[in-house]
């Protein structure tokens, strides 16, 4: 099937974050979020009130809050009212929500922000808690776990043992030094089990952050930057809950979120991938056909910073900041939700090749 | 700016004991675990899924064609999980696994009691240990065991019919944060402490925030400067509460009021006491009571002045 071509070209064009820290017990939310919404309002000159539609994602069962969310929204500023939406997952899918708005034509610039603080609760019980209820809930699974089943199951049929898991995290987290937000930057020892196959060095860091984008459709997105990221196509795709039903070592709905993103017509040069467990790297690069000319994760990805559901839209805003930078002239950025990389997105940007 | 005060910090406990409904399918799956039978369910392509759904996957086809499948089956991959977590099936380190019954075709998600990791590997032969005391739930597996037995691979036909079928399941969950206020809200807390309200005023717009979260929701800027405010303050606009709320020594019907401190850009919530109820109005003049420890107003008496005129607080309201 041919992806459809949307009407209006929408374009990524600022990228803000903080940097990522284990703990930020100093800040709230909201303090949390605002140095990076003005960050990311700078770069482009706008204002709150220039912005037509804001959209952001988060979780409660992170803060232990209910509306958590309400809260960090006195950041943008929702007084006189805006126009604006929530969804409770990672900001990846928040940009997704503003992406179709823009192509609606309901609105020309749209404002994306995700934070995710950790530190306050435990995020591998927290993350069990997304669980079906009935068969996995109770049995308390968490995070590591699972990820751990799918690495087992990944060195089973020998698409990767021990040495080349860690060589995913050395490779990343050298990668991160060049990125001054990242929590885990440089080498660090593989560590012991945390779940067997998955060491420490196997795991992404914990921590708190905030991701910010914005978005601007045809030559409002050539005013606001000199090299817009334009959005090609976008589609996320998900798969069965049960993980006993679901081929561990596969991500069909990556590669089908893909294919209709337009993924597969031409060749990338950068991928960003959401990918906390080095063992779900392996599983995308199979999906997506990856071979060693593309550059994965030069961010260092979230092996080196994961602020949960923001992590997933920081890989759209670091594909896009290639761009914008002139480094990529096309990259495919994708984001997880989930076990065992359930829910993908799979966004494909790409720069306009006479500016550089 | 003032400098930040030591970051607060305290436990906070979410518990929820949410009760959910079962299906058909899931019904018979549940109350089967406590009668010691394992029931999957079969889609229109005959495959067995087990733990069953109502729903296929692949074709979203209602599914209610059970069967009941053996309690021997095969690990189908493994992790080993050295440092149990609270809730989790075993307190001694296990291996969580997928396990294809015999009989089913897909795999069932839990936890194997073995001695260490070196026991334990891809298309092991184990079988279910039950709990002693089951309920209908998935934790009525305790676990699974080694088991070294021949695959029975004939599913046989079961109606799912039982005495007394669970219906429901109360799911119950905890989880343990350590809450911390930011430096807005912290460094309110320690006035009221010290028995004064600080609240904190925009740059932009003047407008001072009471009790303040760091931010102006107008202009979408820090609030840095505090301003100390009340303590007397005017009722704005008030509820009269009739149901006496769990746990709530108050005796009903009491006054629940929004209250605009002087000097504050907008008013905070407060029980009003030392009034009968039916007497508190619009623009009465009140000024906080302390709690016995003295860290925050307990409630808000009349201070006996006239009352505010409406045009002083209207902005507030
Ligand atoms: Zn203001």
């Amino acid at each position: 099937m041919t992806p459809h071509r949307p009407d209006r070209e929408v374009a990524i064009v600022a990228f803000a974050q903080s940097d990522h820290r284990r703990r930020t017990d100093d800040l709230s939310e909201v303090e949390m979020v605002m140095p990076v919404l003005h960050d990311v309002l700078r770069q482009t000159g706008l204002r709150t009130s220039d912005i037509d539609f804001t959209c952001s994602g988060s979780s409660d069962y992170l803060a232990g809050r209910a509306f958590s969310f309400t809260m960090a929204l006195d950041g943008v500023g929702a007084w006189p009212p805006i126009s604006e939406s929530h969804v409770e997952t990672d900001g990846a899918w928040a940009l997704y929500e503003a992406w179709v708005k823009l192509l609606t034509g309901e609105a020309d610039t749209a404002l994306v922000y995700s934070y995710g603080k950790s530190s306050p609760g435990s995020v591998r019980d927290v993350l069990t808690r997304q669980l079906d209820p009935y068969y996995l809930a109770p049995l308390w699974p968490d995070s590591v776990a699972l990820a751990a089943l799918q690495a087992q199951a990944l060195v089973d049929v020998g698409a990767t043992d021990e040495p080349a898991l860690a060589a995913i995290a050395t490779r990343s987290r050298a990668d991160a030094t060049a990125n001054a937000h990242a929590q885990l930057p440089g080498a660090r020892p593989q560590g012991e089990y945390v779940v067997r196959p998955l060491r420490t060095g196997d795991c992404p860091p914990i921590g708190d952050g905030v991701a910010a984008v914005i978005l601007a459709v045809g030559d409002r997105a050539r005013e606001l930057c000199a090299r817009p990221a334009w959005i090609r196509g976008m589609d996320h795709r998900i798969e069965a809950h049960s993980l006993g039903v679901r081929d561990l070592t596969d991500s069909p709905s990556t590669r089908l979120a893909a294919e209709r993103a337009g993924a597969f017509e031409a060749p990338v040069d950068t991928a960003e991938l959401h990918a906390p467990f080095t063992s779900q790297e392996v599983v995308l690069r199979r999906a997506l056909d990856l071979d060693e000319s593309v550059r994965v994760n030069p961010s260092g990805g979230a092996l080196a910073a994961n602020p949960v559901m923001a992590a997933g839209l920081i890989r759209l805003g670091e594909a896009a900041a290639r761009i914008h930078r002139g480094d990529s002239d096309r990259a495919l950025a994708h984001a997880t939700s989930g076990p065992c990389l359930q829910q993908n997105l799979v966004a494909v940007l790409e720069g306009e090749p006479h500016v550089r | 700016m003032t400098a930040p005060s030591e970051t607060l910090r305290a436990p906070l406990v979410v518990e929820f004991p949410f009760t959910r409904s079962l299906g058909p399918v899931q019904s018979a799956f549940l109350t089967g675990l406590r009668e010691r039978t394992v029931l999957g369910v079969r889609t229109e392509t005959g495959e067995v899924l087990v733990p069953p759904v109502e729903y296929d996957p692949a074709t979203a086809a209602e599914l209610r064609d059970l069967v009941e499948v053996g309690a021997t089956g095969t690990v189908t991959t493994w992790a080993w999980n050295p440092a149990p977590r609270t809730g989790q099936p075993l307190a001694t380190p296990f291996a969580w696994v997928l396990v294809r019954l015999d009989g089913a075709d897909t795999a069932l998600l839990h936890a194997l009691d073995a001695p260490g990791p070196e026991a334990v590997r891809t298309g092991l032969r184990v079988r279910i240990r039950w709990a002693a005391e089951r309920s209908g739930a998935i934790t009525d597996i305790a676990c699974f065991e080694p088991y070294d037995s021949d695959p029975v691979n004939e599913p046989a036909a079961h109606d799912g019919r039982f005495t007394d079928p669970v219906t429901g399941i109360v799911a119950a969950a905890r989880l343990d944060y350590t809450y911390s206020p930011g430096r807005a809200q912290t460094r309110y807390l320690h006035a009221l402490g010290e028995r004064r309200t600080v609240g904190e005023r925009c740059p932009s717009c003047a407008k001072v925030y009471v009790p303040p979260r760091g931010a102006c929701p107008t202009c979408g800027v820090a609030t840095t400067d505090q301003v100390e405010v009340g303590p007397r303050g005017t009722v704005t606009t008030y509820c009269i509460v009739n149901i006496k709320a769990k746990n709530l020594d108050i005796e009903v019907p009491y006054v629940y009021a929004h209250i605009a401190l002087d000097g504050a850009g907008l008013a905070l919530h407060g029980r009003i006491g030392g009034i009968p109820y039916d007497q508190v109005r619009m623009g009465l003049r009140v000024e906080p009571v302390w709690s016995d420890d003295g860290r925050y107003p307990d409630h808000y008496r009349p201070t006996g002045e006239p009352d505010a005129d409406y045009d002083t607080y209207k902005e507030l309201l």
